[in-house]
């Protein structure tokens, strides 16, 4: 494991049919696991969604929703800490020209807020974020 | 390239048309006069035997179905006296009475005919060691395999159903290098081989098998083939024209179906018109020589295409293609015949989609929609929803050119379309008409 090899969080990416309630359904899944959810959001696709989970536990979470049947892949992504004040988004955009980013959702996570990432290229990806002087959450920080 | 009755086999096109016209004219002319069944048969039609001058006239006799041969039960639309009469059959009566089919000593003799031709073409010779493993008894697929070989000199294993793991155990000590058998059958044999420590491949000489009695793909011959180290040669046939009648040659591009026992055509099921050579249809044998139960076009029901062309083994009598699926499951979309199979056989050819589908029929204003809901593979899912939508555009896109109609396309969890044993409920057709 290389240094930077910590940067890389594992996120769930569950494939969800346009059906009601399959959000209640992966929810539930969680709950009954006791896994609490750091990050979330939902893509949407055409007739049909990806809903992108950030867990406390992602093997165990991984293993009771692929048993209940749900379609589950692990993704790697980033997260980057932002300060929780007008322009902390900016004050990142500012050093992220020369990452390519897939996707990206937010959440606020007092003091600071984070921003998960999906990017091109991980590894290349994290040199750049680093070198721009941003900070990355490390895995310990969810798992 | 060896031939049973090569005479026939490679008569010149227009010899066996003329051939057939005779043939034909003389069926008419001996039911019209003989059968008050198939007389008011005609006289309902309007058609009597002269009317019968070309080949292309047989679209002016009456249709047979099912139903006139279960209204029948159980010999009334027999031609032959008992007397003449020297075996019965009968169909196994799935979808209602069974039907009852009688064989005069000829009729037996064409049967076994037309078999041997088939399987001399398939590469069967005095050489081989046959199992057969259709049923014997009241199913005509034992004995119709059994009285075939025998006419060919192969060495009959007649195996029957049932009992595998001794079947397996015969195929290996007798050398058995073909096996007749239907599809499923031959696939539970090699499981039940591979859990006894045998390899069909590597163990046993078996080189062909002769498969029918049921509809199978492309797909599982090409599995069949690979896994058993066989070829898996397509045969045909239904209890109503005798039992299994023709099957693919060596060169396995469709069933000979041979014009001195059979006119074959293939029919638009709903304007009842033939298709375009090469379109699919549904399947209409006139038997040609059957005397103990005559038939005249008789609807099979059954969705094929005909291929008029000389084959590449050279025999010149028409072939039939893979039965493609049942009338009873067609649907039609503005106009255009849909069956289930070219949707299933479609995504076959998508590795990014599983097996199961499932097709919903409604109407949006005055236009028919279809919608086909098929199982994403959880190995093609990747968390970005481009790759989805590519893949769901790429299905789209090839079910669109093999169907002829518009088509949307929707991807659902695995698992998620309802299964059922047996014959699946793939079609909800919620169109009120």
């Amino acid at each position: 494991m290389t240094d930077s090899d910590k940067y890389r969080i594992k996120q769930l990416s569950i494939f969800s049919e346009n059906r009601p309630n399959r959000l209640g359904a992966v929810a539930n899944v969680l709950k009954e696991g006791g896994i609490n959810i750091l990050g979330f959001s939902i893509a949407e696709g055409a007739g049909y969604g990806v809903i992108r989970v950030l867990v406390d536990r992602p093997e165990v979470a991984r293993d009771l929703l692929t048993k209940e049947g749900f379609v589950v892949k692990f993704t790697e992504v980033l997260a980057i800490q932002m300060e929780d004040r007008p322009g902390g988004l900016f004050d990142l955009t500012d050093h992220m020209k020369e990452v390519n980013i897939e996707y990206g959702y937010g959440y606020r996570n007092p003091p600071y807020a984070v921003l998960i990432v999906r990017v091109e290229d991980i590894e290349k990806g994290i040199e750049n974020l680093l070198k721009g002087g941003l900070r990355l959450l490390d895995n310990t920080t969810f798992h | 390239m060896v031939y049973w009755n090569p005479r026939i086999e490679d008569m010149p096109v227009s010899e066996l048309k003329e051939m057939q016209l005779k043939q034909l004219k003389m069926l008419v002319y001996k039911l019209y006069t003989f059968s008050p069944f198939y007389r008011q048969k005609m006289m309902d039609k309007g058609v009597t035997p002269e009317d019968i001058r070309t080949l292309a006239d047989v679209t002016k006799l009456p249709f047979m179905t099912k139903k006139d041969l279960r209204d029948g039960y159980p010999d009334k639309l027999f031609l032959a006296s008992p007397r003449e009469v020297v075996r019965y059959h009968a169909s196994s009566g799935t979808t209602g009475k069974p039907t009852i089919v009688g064989y005069t000593q000829n009729d037996i003799q064409n049967w076994s005919e037309s078999v041997a031709r088939g399987l001399v073409s398939a590469g069967i010779s005095t050489d081989d060691v046959l199992q057969v493993s259709y049923t014997y008894g009241l199913f005509s697929g034992g004995l119709g395999l059994h009285y075939a070989a025998e006419k060919v000199g192969a060495a009959v294993v007649p195996a029957s159903t049932g009992n595998t793991e001794r079947q397996i155990d015969l195929i290996r000590d007798m050398g058995v290098t073909a096996i007749a058998a239907t599809p499923s059958y031959l696939l539970h044999l090699g499981e039940v081989a591979e859990k006894m420590g045998v390899s069909i491949k590597n163990d046993t000489k078996l080189r062909l098998g002769i498969l029918g009695a049921e509809p199978w793909s492309q797909r599982m011959r090409e599995r069949m083939e690979e896994w058993l180290g066989i070829r898996a040669i397509d045969i045909y046939g239904a209890s109503e024209l005798s039992g299994p009648l023709w099957c693919e040659c060596s060169e396995q591009k469709g069933i000979h179906v041979w014009s001195d026992i059979a006119l074959v055509e293939v029919i638009d099921p709903v304007t009842e018109e033939p298709v375009a050579p090469g379109e699919k249809g549904e399947l209409v044998i006139t038997m040609l020589q059957k005397e103990a139960l005559p038939i005249i076009r008789y609807r099979l029901g059954d969705i094929t295409t005909l291929h008029e062309e000389v084959c590449s083994c050279g025999r010149t009598h028409p072939r039939i293609g893979r039965i493609q699926g049942r009338v009873d499951d067609m649907i039609i979309i503005r106009g255009i015949n849909v069956f289930p199979s070219q949707v299933e056989h479609c995504l076959m050819t998508n590795p990014e989609v599983g097996n199961e589908f499932q097709i919903v029929v409604d109407r949006k204003g005055a236009l028919d929609t279809i919608l086909v809901r098929a199982e994403l593979r959880p190995e093609a899912f990747g968390d970005r929803v481009f790759e989805l939508d590519a893949i769901k555009e790429r299905v789209t896109h090839k079910l669109r050119g093999s169907l002829n109609v518009g088509v949307t396309v929707e991807l659902v969890e695995p698992g998620s379309l309802p299964r059922s044993e047996g014959k699946a409920k793939r079609v909800v057709d919620k169109r009120v008409f």
